[in-house]
């Protein structure tokens, strides 16, 4: 399904993302080394606070970072200015995961659409009328819908009026911040379709942000584990949920419960002691280390390097 | 005289609004025996919070009406009691933990103070006593240092152990039954997994029967012995666990299991279900499931169906099982682990 060409699209090097705040600095991102290649879809799987939305929105450049690269397609995204900027705006496009909150509840579905379109001036009049039918019909809409607002429409119809706003401008890169979380099961199944066959045709890449594990699996090619601002695991979704290295990553898989009584009835649960600590106050060494199963003495004196453990296969742990 | 805990019979409840009456509920049967842990899903607005507020009497009135039906509670109907004989059995009989615990735990009281209320007032203990019950249930839930924690006020906890201390508030006065209303939607999957093995500790341990409404069929598979299946206000079909999985009747029920990803969907289209849910301020006449049905007869538009027991446990409401009805393939792989390698 996938292209087969290696062109790395995305780099991000040592990413870091830290916030003031009134007493303190929340590390939200703290070093993340990932790519993407064209065409591929990178999920970003972990617990609440860990950092998933904060990388995406670094990224895309909602946030400047504190520190590290975010190279697209051979540019530092973080240095560029003027037109580059604008052709960069044009290219990556991002998909929010409240349909509700995240459209202007005073603007039209065709305006909402259009906006990028405007803001761009790229197409006016009938022109732009067009495009905007042709959009709704990608994501399954109608043309009747274009002059309704976003009231008048289910959540799973609020999620395609997204995507088709996010699709104006031809993007070949989408970061998808949990995307379905606040959609009904048979409706998140729409969604997960539409955003496939949308890669399919038009060669998409994503970043896809969830905490749905196994709809995470699902859509991904690889994927990507992150504790408490840090990446700590990557790989092939297939691998990774055949063969976890970190005991994050293994808690974190034997905690989902699967839709089958039979495979429940003898599942034994790894339970984590505990909550995620604070990222304001991170522990020494490993993030992991205060609920880690395994965790030994270096865990508390030294951070584990993220490497290449297996052919393929990224962990942080000073297991391996 | 009976092993049921509760049994609710042919509930109605409307909420009178100005756009109109919306029937939110429709007639509604089902029972939960004692010790067993019965879920309740469907789909979002088809009518699964409101049950459960109905059995606690926290529909709040205007707009809510009760237009019919009964709750029999331990042998009595809880629609023929009144507030305070109500509030008492709120208070000791039937606990209930909502999905936001920020929303139902009182942020200006400690969380301790907060478990003792109920003790003192409903179990006749000492504020001594009641203080040294509530450290008790802090550490059942398994919150670390419960000693320091019950002088705590809900924002120092987090979501977490919000979630916890809400779960210790309505077992502290050892409830017949527990209602859980998406108890871990807004939590962390290892988060989440703690809940539900405190949840499964209470239901062996003690012997509470549970209600827990979830839109997640992992959680389901993981906690239920019963599955009721809603949808538009109606039950649509129920039955035991493995009737539900692994031999499921009604359409919307198939659409249901078919939409979450299995282990070995990879690469697959998920199967989704078209459409939207009915509005319940007009729902169709006949089944409410018809326009999105792949199945749908003429029958479907006008006529509600009737309940079919396939077993004593296990009952639809779909025209397919009358005789005259077309044979159709269950669109669902039918059976159980087959299909995890490990
Ligand atoms: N604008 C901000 N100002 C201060 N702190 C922030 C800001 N945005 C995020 N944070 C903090 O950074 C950390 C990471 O947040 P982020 O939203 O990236 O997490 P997430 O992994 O997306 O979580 P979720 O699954 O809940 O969406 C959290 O501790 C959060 O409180
Ligand atoms: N206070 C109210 N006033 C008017 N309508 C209401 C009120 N409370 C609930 N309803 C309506 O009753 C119906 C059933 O709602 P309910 O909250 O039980 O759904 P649910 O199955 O719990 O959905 P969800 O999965 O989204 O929580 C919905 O159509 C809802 O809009
Ligand atoms: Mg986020
Ligand atoms: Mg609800």
């Amino acid at each position: 399904m996938k292209q087969n060409n290696n062109e790395i699209i995305l780099e991000v090097k040592n990413l870091k993302k830290h916030f003031n705040v009134g007493n303190g600095v929340v590390k939200a991102v703290d070093g993340v080394n990932f790519s993407i290649k064209r065409g591929e879809t990178l999920g970003l799987v972990g617990e609440s606070g860990c950092g998933k939305s904060t990388t995406g929105r670094t990224i895309i450049r909602l946030y400047e970072p504190t520190e590290g690269e975010v190279i697209f397609k051979g540019r530092d995204v973080t240095k560029l200015k003027g037109r580059e900027l604008k052709k960069f705006n044009r290219e990556m496009q991002m998909i929010f995961q409240d349909p509700y909150a995240s459209l202007n509840p005073r603007m039209t579905v065709a305006d909402i659409i259009g906006e990028g379109i405007d803001i761009h001036n790229l197409l006016s009049g009938k022109e732009r009328l067009e495009r905007i039918y042709s959009l709704l019909d990608t994501v399954g809409l109608n043309r009747e819908h274009a002059n309704r607002f976003p009231h008048e429409f289910s959540g799973g119809q609020r999620q395609r009026i997204g995507i088709a706003r996010a699709l104006a401008l031809d993007p070949d890169f989408i970061i998808a911040d949990e995307p379905i979380s606040a959609l009904d099961v048979s409706i998140q199944a729409q969604v997960v379709n539409l955003l496939q066959d949308l890669q399919k045709e038009k060669g998409l890449t994503y970043l896809f942000i969830a905490h749905d594990l196994s709809m995470v699996k699902h859509i991904s090619d690889r994927i990507g584990v992150m504790y408490l601002g840090h990446l700590v695991e990557l790989t092939e979704s297939i691998e990774l949920y055949e063969n976890p290295l970190h005991p994050y990553t293994e808690a974190l898989l034997s905690a989902i419960p699967i839709p089958d009584p039979e495979i429940e009835r003898t599942r034994q649960r790894i339970i984590l002691e505990g909550d995620v600590p604070s990222p304001m106050n991170p522990p020494s060494g490993c993030p992991f280390r205060t609920r880690c199963p395994k965790a030994m003495d270096i865990c508390a004196e030294k951070r584990p390097e993220f490497k290449e453990a297996q052919p393929g296969h990224f962990v942080a742990c000073h297991l391996y | 005289m009976t092993d049921k805990i509760l049994e609710v019979k042919d509930l109605e409840v409307s909420f009178l609004t100005y756009a109109g009456e919306v029937k939110a509920i429709r007639g509604v049967t089902f029972d939960v025996k004692k010790g067993e842990a019965v879920a309740i899903v469907g789909e979002s607005g088809s009518g699964k919070s409101v049950t459960s507020q109905s059995i606690m009497q926290l529909i709040p009135s205007p707009p809510g009406v009760y237009k019919n039906g009964e709750i029999i509670f331990d042998g009595q109907d809880l629609l023929n009691l009144n507030n305070s004989e109500m509030e008492k059995v709120r208070g000791s009989s039937i606990g209930m933990i909502f999905q936001d615990p920020m929303t139902s735990l009182n942020p200006t009281m400690t969380v301790g103070k907060q478990i003792a209320e109920g003790l003192i007032k409903h179990q006749g203990l000492n504020k001594s006593e009641a203080m040294e019950r509530a450290v008790e249930m802090l550490r059942l839930v398994g919150i670390p240092n419960p000693e320091a924690r019950v002088k705590q006020y809900p924002h120092e906890f987090s979501g977490g152990m919000r979630q916890r201390a809400m779960i210790a508030i309505a077992l502290s006065c050892n409830p017949k039954l527990l209602i859980a209303d998406e108890p871990t939607t807004a939590l962390d999957v290892t988060i989440q997994a703690q809940i539900i093995d405190l949840m499964k500790d209470l239901q062996n341990k003690f012997g509470t029967s549970i209600i827990i409404i979830t839109h997640d069929l992992g959680v389901v598979a993981d906690l239920a012995q019963r599955v009721v299946v809603m949808y538009a206000g109606k039950i649509i079909e129920q039955g035991s666990l493995d009737d539900i999985f692994y031999n499921p009747q009604h359409p919307y029920t198939w659409g249901l299991l078919r939409s979450v990803p299995r282990l070995d969907s990879k690469g697959q289209r998920l199967e989704s279900i078209e459409g939207t849910p009915p509005d319940l301020l007009d729902p169709p006449k006949g089944c409410p499931f018809y326009p999105r049905c792949d199945y749908a007869m003429e029958v479907c538009v006008n006529h509600f169906p009737e309940e079919t027991k396939i077993t004593d446990d296990h009952k639809v409401h779909c025209w397919l099982q009358h005789p005259d009805a077309p044979k159709v393939d269950v669109p669902i792989k039918i059976g159980g682990a087959n299909n995890e390698a490990k």
